[in-house]
């Protein structure tokens, strides 16, 4: 349907209230347009409203590719409904595009009678020639299919500014806020919270704050007013657990659990790192809270961050470095040192799309293998993946554990939907945190006074003696060494022994962690196997097949290595066993040499997440063959 | 630098570990080792606070002789190691021992940095210029045309000086030994050890098997008094058996003079260890031989705050401005809300 902008009198209908169950929004325009701005407050305003949300920012790695053109558009997805969301949606239900371009780039994804919000005015010749269309599509009847509003943002947003003080530029640079007060209208929102950011943000320039809440406000009134729109669309709150919230995004959440599991164990946190997306706001958060001794260093490259957590871990401190897989594969010949040394650290990989630098600002999970085996020799180390952004946080304070209660580097998955992405997260009451108890070493333990670095307890873990102990004087570092004495020593049997000993220590972590539970029946015909981000679509999908009827589980790995000790018992109560992933079977590949399984691989490697609609295709096919029939 | 109390004065004997050194017989890091202890046995440093940090290559074997604490690191990368320790615990003595090999070629970037930032770590590098632990290929410092088992036809790799490297990446102590002058190894070592900041230590060192006599030239009985020259701070450049030969400033270079005649002390360069700007201290670095005496002792040692004081200033402003850190706080940063 094509909707007019003639005067209103010609067709005055009553407003009407649209409730929908979910919704999902993406703003687009040029990557300086300002549409991750106003799309995080969009999900703040919602979150606050009640619903949950779930987001997934998609930006050019160009800072400001050509204005105008495909390679600099810039979208911002949000998903917001009145149930639990674990996906920014597969489908967009509303798509605000700020020019042609984004439009070209993001119209495919828009559902068929979606709502198209456009800035008419940004639709000329010149803007039309770099997106490369030939005719004006809002012209050519080329956007039959949707629900258009054609709004003049540029010139509505201009008049609304004119009294700011501010030149037309800088007006001009206030039309995002014009698009989203507009939005709030339409899917009945306050402006109040954006508001209050506006003028917290832009404080000292007055004349700035001032033109951003005319554009706002006058986006708002424009919906309410201009009788373009036939309904609003409202999603009620969510039914979710009780409690106070607040938004994260997973670099978000990995900095707070960090600073939380330093501060909990009462240790001064250190964080080397060198600057890579996606993984660089971990960096920039922490060097916010100094206030809690958090100590950054950024590095001269990844190398020098890496083997400035070594030094840091040996010195007591909770030692961290957060990277993506470019980083990784440099820091990998330092990670091997401290598996050597056996040393406390995290390691956070952000994942991204890869080979080489790859695809910078997209997501991927192909960094599985280089986590679990990417080393020279025989080098085990704790490997965990997050699932939501909000899972971050537990399994940051879950690594810390194990690299402290175990003395190994704990490596911690996440990637590019994650670390970007934003869901809602309930606000930890501190008293019902982890308590982590930290014990040094004071005083020699062996013969004659003294100190046997790696003589290991029960489960195989040594001391973690720290420079500055009077008595524990010791030298560690990357040759082999005897056990219990921790002397340089060639002696084939040793060696034998202490790759045997490190991998069996890994393996002693399984004895500590919970066991892999089963979203639906316990056995059957087929288990979805995931980890990682794809836990939103994977679950989404088995549910929605489930309501359908159909037989279907689903279970997620956390811990990637040591695997939950029931992980190849829960796999042998499933005829089929599919593992969806962002590369060409990673953990399909782990899966099938631990346990001697056929399991069937679900590959996208697009730098995009994995929409639910493809999971439940591949289940329906599945269980299709199953029952004898082709898909 | 953390010291021992006064009643309990250990000698350089107990700072040695009770591990066999095997370095190759005659190797000049005996006279390294030796001095070090020494040094830490004047200054009374305590053990349990000195850290010793390595990368890979001859040198690096170091930390495990020594009765302190120890690390002994990858190829290159001690410079990183020891921030981070320093960072962590900024009361300790963090010593990098590292040679050319790993010091220049494979860690270069890492003693840059490492420079740069004045952590305050003593960087003591190795220079025997040849790569020994690998049998006898030809180092960043190796001259041109050298014969070595990778370069059978000599090398056509031009070599860098390290003094002038680290003066380049604005170290703020700069200083030159050689393995056999003992005593003034040993004052050397001693400045290092008490200077506030990056200390970095180029130390002649002899290595017997893959380029035995590389600084026979500056060693040598013989030739030893003509080919360097000692600096002292506020003192002329005076070198030679008969010590009267001199260094003169023409223009912005130097130049050998004879002393005597029209030629007096005051004409010659006096040098000063404390000059803001390095343009002297790099001037000195660029003196080679056979042109030049080559210079030995202090050449740079100034004053400038340490990395680890302006990272843990900054972390004790943020305490007093924010006070110190709450966990609700930092999760009530930006909105929140209820859901009931």
């Amino acid at each position: 349907m094509v909707v007019s902008t003639e005067p209103a009198d010609t067709r005055k209908k009553p407003l009407s209230i649209i409730e929908r169950e979910e919704l999902t929004v993406r703003f687009a325009g040029d990557s300086g347009d300002g549409m991750q701005l106003v799309g995080m407050q969009m999900t703040n305003t919602t979150a606050m409203f009640g619903n949950d949300v779930s987001t997934f920012p998609d930006y050019p790695a160009e800072i400001r590719a050509p204005a105008g053109t495909l390679a600099g558009v810039s979208g911002y997805q949000l998903n917001f409904g009145a149930h639990k969301l674990r996906t920014a949606g597969d489908r967009v239900n509303a798509l605000i595009a700020m020019n042609p371009a984004a439009l070209k780039a993001n119209i495919a994804d828009l559902e068929t009678g979606g709502i198209l919000v456009v800035n008419e005015d940004a639709f000329n010749k010149t803007n039309l020639a770099k997106a490369g269309y030939t005719e004006n599509p809002l012209e050519d009847n080329s956007l039959s299919r949707y629900q258009l509003f054609r709004v003049p943002v540029d010139k509505l947003n201009a008049e609304a500014c004119a009294e700011s003080g501010l030149t037309g530029r800088a007006t001009a640079r206030c039309k995002n806020f014009y698009a989203l007060g507009l939005c709030y209208w339409l899917f009945g929102r306050s402006i109040e919270a954006t508001e209050r950011w506006i003028k917290d943000k832009f404080g000292g320039k007055p004349a700035v704050a001032d033109a951003n809440l005319r554009a706002l406000r006058a986006g708002y009134y424009f919906g309410e007013t201009a009788e373009m729109f036939p309904a609003r669309y409202l999603v009620a709150p969510a039914k979710i657990a009780t409690g106070r919230y607040r938004k994260v995004t997973g670099n978000e959440a990995v900095a707070m659990g960090l600073v939380t599991a330093a501060l909990l164990a009462k240790k001064p946190l250190f964080y080397g790192s060198y600057p890579i997306t996606p993984a660089s706001e971990i960096l920039h958060e922490l060097s916010k809270h100094k206030n809690f001794d958090v100590r950054t260093f950024q590095a001269e490259d990844e190398i020098a961050a890496m083997t400035s957590v070594v030094g840091a871990a040996f010195a007591g401190a909770f030692a961290v470095t957060g990277t993506s897989g470019p980083g990784m594969a440099l820091k990998q010949e330092g990670i091997g040192l401290a598996i050597i040394a056996e040393l406390p650290m995290v390691i956070v990989n952000v994942q991204r799309g890869g080979p080489s630098t790859g695809l910078p600002t997209k997501t991927e999970q192909a960094d599985l293998h280089q986590a679990v085996w990417g080393r020279n020799g025989e080098a085990p180390l704790c490997v965990l993946a997050a699932a939501t952004p909000a899972d971050c946080f537990a399994i940051v304070l879950e690594a810390f554990r194990i690299a402290v209660e175990f003395m190994t580097p704990v490596i911690v998955l996440t990637d590019g939907y994650l670390a970007n992405g934003a869901e809602p997260w309930m606000i930890p009451d501190t008293a019902k945190l982890p308590k982590f108890t930290i014990k040094h070493p004071t005083e020699p333990d062996g013969e004659e006074h003294r100190f046997l670095p790696y003589k290991r307890d029960g489960r195989l873990v040594r001391q973690w003696a720290v420079p500055g102990t009077p008595g524990l004087e010791h030298r560690i570092g990357g040759l082999e060494k005897r056990d219990v004495t921790g002397e340089v020593c060639y002696d084939p049997h040793n060696h034998h022994h202490m790759i045997c000993t490190r991998r069996k220590k890994i393996d002693n972590i399984a004895e500590t962690i919970p066991p892999l539970g089963v979203l639906g029946e316990p056995s059957g015909d087929l288990l979805v196997l995931g980890w990682g981000s794809t836990y939103g679509p994977i679950t989404t999908a088995v549910e929605r097949c489930r309501a359908k009827g159909m037989s279907v589980s689903c279970a997620h790995l956390r811990y990637i290595d040591p695997m939950p000790k029931n992980t190849g018992e829960v796999l042998s109560r499933f005829r089929t066993v599919l593992i969806p992933e962002m590369n060409l079977g990673q953990l399909l590949a782990h899966i099938r040499a631990a346990f001697l399984i056929d399991a069937i691989g679900l590959s996208k490697v697009q730098g995009k997440p994995f929409m639910i609609q493809e999971i439940e295709s591949k289940i329906e096919e599945i269980l299709n063959h199953h029952n004898g029939r082709k898909s | 630098m953390s010291t021992q109390s006064a009643t309990i004065q250990l000698t350089a004997k107990d700072y040695g570990s009770n591990q066999e050194v095997r370095w190759c017989p005659g190797c000049g890091d005996y006279s390294i080792l030796a001095q070090v202890k020494k040094v830490l046995a004047n200054l009374g440093a305590i053990r349990e606070n000195t850290v010793f940090v390595s990368g890979i290559g001859c040198s690096s074997r170091f930390p495990y002789y020594m009765n302190t604490y120890g690390f002994h690191s990858i190829h290159g990368r001690a410079p990183g190691v020891a921030t981070g320790i320093k960072l962590t615990r900024p009361e300790l003595d963090v010593w990098v021992m590292t040679g050319d090999g790993d010091g220049l070629s494979i860690g270069g970037n890492h003693l840059l940095h490492t420079i740069r930032r004045n952590v305050g770590i003593k960087i003591l590098l190795f220079n025997n210029r040849i790569y020994g632990l690998t049998k006898g290929q030809y180092s960043p410092t190796s001259p041109f045309g050298k014969k070595t088992k990778s370069t059978p036809m000599g090398s056509v790799d031009y070599p860098l000086h390290p003094l002038s490297v680290a003066i380049g990446a604005e170290a703020t102590f700069v200083a030159r030994a050689i393995d056999v002058n003992t005593k003034h190894l040993e004052y050397v070592l001693e400045r290092a050890a008490k200077h506030k900041g990056t200390s970095f230590v180029e130390i002649y060192q002899n290595c017997t098997i893959f380029n035995d006599l590389a600084f026979e030239y500056a060693s040598g009985k013989e030739t030893k008094d003509e080919t360097t020259v000692y600096l002292e701070h506020g003192k002329p450049l005076i070198f030679g058996k008969e010590r009267n030969k001199g260094i003169r400033l023409h223009g912005m270079d130097p130049e050998i003079v004879t002393l005597g005649g029209n030629i007096k002390e005051d004409d010659l360069l006096f040098h000063d260890e404390k000059q803001a700007e390095p343009s002297l201290a790099y001037l000195l670095s660029r003196m080679h031989y056979p042109d030049f005496p080559e210079p030995l002792g202090v050449f740079r040692c100034v004053e400038r705050p340490t990395y680890e004081e302006m990272v843990m200033g900054q972390v004790s402003d943020a305490v007093k401005t924010k006070g110190p850190g709450r966990l609700e706080d930092l999760y009530d940063d930006g909105e929140t809300w209820v859901v009931n």
